[in-house]
């Protein structure tokens, strides 16, 4: 599908689901050697119009994740591209064992999509937000972790990932209308970070849909006298230690902002390549603090779990007065 | 009684021969594994099985372990893979020095099968409940390409106790695959005891039909009957499975329906014992 500002403007409008859903349809179109695996989530998943299009490219195992990542073991072991994809603590967890066995071990390549990932799914309850995604998925070696900041980087996420020789996990946040971070078609490399700000004072490092807050962050300090540096996060295993260095070498403060728990994902990634350097800065992780709540509304989680832009640049600054 | 012609006799001799030279490279084997010992009883129990698989039923071929129409295997019940790496050394594709590293520092012949090109090991299972679902993938991709192979799949009556089993029994029938053979090694015991006193999945033949599987229940060691069965299976749109009603620990008098024969020690006693069964047996 062709980038440029009428598609990306489209798709932040239909949210990264229905976007995906296009995306695959196109790319399906081209290879037909590109198969989608769902678990009874067609129209949540943006494939209703895949699934009539392309019945031969489609397979519906209704409900059952742990067969579903069998079968596309299968599939990909006769050397199939195989796209799975249902919501995210169903595509991890629910059959973590068989991505750990047949993906990590057996290094069979699959591409896995995580639906409304993070608190999007807010009103359903904690069954259906995923906030231990990273964390249960990074332990597994030979995975690649993505997690896209809008729903541009999520296309550029699929295409990659179904070219990549291990097996990839894409991390699908934010909802309909979500915001634009990418205006224009630009460059993703699987294992690159981005930066989207210039900034020396502190830096963010960010990713999935919560990179927004962080760009406004970046913004309120700014007219505070403080650079904040942004960096889009995409890719948290393979974890980009270059840009990490370079960032801790030049900044008082590192800051990592994510919709998980504040245990085994972003937050974690980058500690583990800061605690290495010498004289490295102070890291302040933000995310969720370990705990579920009630049931509510994306706005009133992120707000509750203190990851809006205006509690974000409360903490920072808290940080950066001690 | 059964009247078999020549030619089929042969291969009758065939296909016993090659379960007489896996059973003895599976005493081999637990022997050489010693103190770190070895799933004896369930590797047995499916040895007619396995052989008549390799030595038989399989389109398989000596020097090419990777061509299209090969048929697929997967040990879903890794833990039998004595067999499975005995059956493998029979069609040249695991050589004699090769088995002797088994559960060994550093072999490529662990305790459960470890996905290798060059062993002709397809798939790494160990962890039970995951093989079934592979073969559905396997056998989906034969009618996509139209490349005509069949799969097949040894699943433990222990291991139907895994949820997993059930997803994919209920899911192969959907796709008409007539190209996945399923055979459930049923020796009624799984790792700590009895399926009765553990947990028993109950009429597995009633339960397969109710999901619309093709269901054949026969003696899993008696070689005439398996080839009768394979030799009558049909491409009529439905996934097959045979229940192999099996002895754990078949074949030496010490751990026949013995279920410390589960995974155990080999030692030098018990293996020169086993070893004169077998010469009075063959």
């Amino acid at each position: 599908m062709e980038v440029n500002s009428k598609n990306i403007k489209l798709w932040s409008t239909l949210g990264p689901r229905a976007s995906l859903g296009l995306g695959i349809l196109d790319l399906a179109k081209y290879q037909k050697d590109l198969i989608v695996v769902t678990c009874d989530v067609s129209t949540s998943a943006g494939l209703d119009r895949f699934r009539k299009s392309l019945p031969n490219q489609y397979i519906d195992l209704g409900i059952a994740e742990q067969n579903m990542i069998g079968v596309a073991t299968g599939l990909a072991n006769e050397k199939f591209k195989v796209i799975t994809t249902t919501f995210a603590p169903f595509q991890t967890m629910r059959c973590c064992e068989q991505i750990k066995v047949n993906l990590g071990y057996m290094q069979e390549k699959i591409t896995m999509i995580g639906l409304a990932s993070g608190l999007v799914l807010g009103n359903l309850g904690f069954t259906h937000c995923c906030i231990e995604d990273l964390g249960v998925l990074r332990s597994i070696p030979n995975l690649c972790i993505i997690s896209p900041a809008d729903s541009l980087e999520t296309l550029k996420a699929i295409e990659s990932s179904i070219h990549n020789k291990n097996s990839c996990y894409i991390r699908v946040t934010g909802g309909t209308n979500n915001p634009i971070i990418y205006k224009e078609d630009y460059k993703f490399e699987i294992g690159k970070a981005i930066r989207l700000k210039e900034g020396n004072d502190i830096t963010i490092f960010g990713s999935g849909a919560v990179l927004n807050d962080c760009m406004i962050v970046s913004e309120h300090l700014k007219s505070k006298k403080i650079s904040a540096g942004v960096i889009n996060v995409h890719t948290i295993k393979p974890i980009d230690k270059e840009i990490i260095v370079d960032a801790s070498e030049k900044s008082k403060l590192i800051v990592t902002v994510e919709e998980h728990n504040k245990i085994g994902g972003l937050g974690s990634s980058v500690s583990e390549v800061i605690s290495s350097i010498k004289n490295a800065p102070r890291q302040l992780t933000l995310g969720i603090n370990d705990s579920y709540t009630k049931s509510g509304s994306y706005k009133f989680l992120k707000n509750y779990y203190r990851l809006v832009s205006e509690k974000i640049l409360e903490d920072i600054l808290k940080m950066l007065n001690e | 009684m059964v009247v078999c012609n020549m030619s089929d006799e042969n291969i009758i001799n065939k296909i016993k021969k090659f379960s007489l030279n896996v059973k003895k490279n599976i005493l081999n084997m637990a022997y050489e594994a010693g103190s770190s010992s070895s799933h004896f009883g369930g590797a047995l129990s499916i040895t007619d099985i396995i052989s008549i698989l390799f030595a038989y039923k399989m389109n398989l071929k000596k020097n090419n372990k990777d061509f299209e129409l090969r048929d697929r295997f997967i040990l879903s019940k890794g833990h039998a893979c004595l067999a499975y790496y005995a059956a493998l050394h029979e069609i040249g594709y695991i050589k004699k020095d090769e088995l002797k590293t088994f559960e060994k520092d550093n072999s490529s012949l662990a305790g459960h099968p470890v996905k290798n090109d060059e062993l002709g090991i397809d798939f790494s299972n160990g962890s039970l409940g995951m093989g079934l679902s592979i073969g559905i993938g396997l056998a989906i991709s034969s009618k996509l390409k139209s490349i005509p192979f069949n799969v097949n799949v040894i699943v433990g009556d222990g291991e139907c106790n895994e949820g997993s089993i059930w997803e994919a029994a209920m899911a192969a029938p959907k796709f008409k695959l007539d190209n996945l053979h399923v055979i459930i090694d049923k020796n009624n015991f799984q790792q700590t005891g009895s399926n009765d006193e553990i947990m028993n999945v109950g009429n597995l033949k009633e339960k397969w039909k109710s999901f619309n599987w093709e269901v054949e229940e026969i003696d899993g060691h008696n070689i005439i009957n398996l080839k009768k069965y394979f030799d009558s299976l049909k491409n009529n749109q439905k996934p097959k499975v045979l229940i192999a009603n099996t002895i754990k620990g078949k074949g030496f008098s010490f751990s026949e329906n013995n279920n410390e024969w589960h995974h155990s020690v080999m030692t030098k006693n018990i293996y020169e014992k086993a070893l004169k069964e077998l010469e009075n047996g063959s």
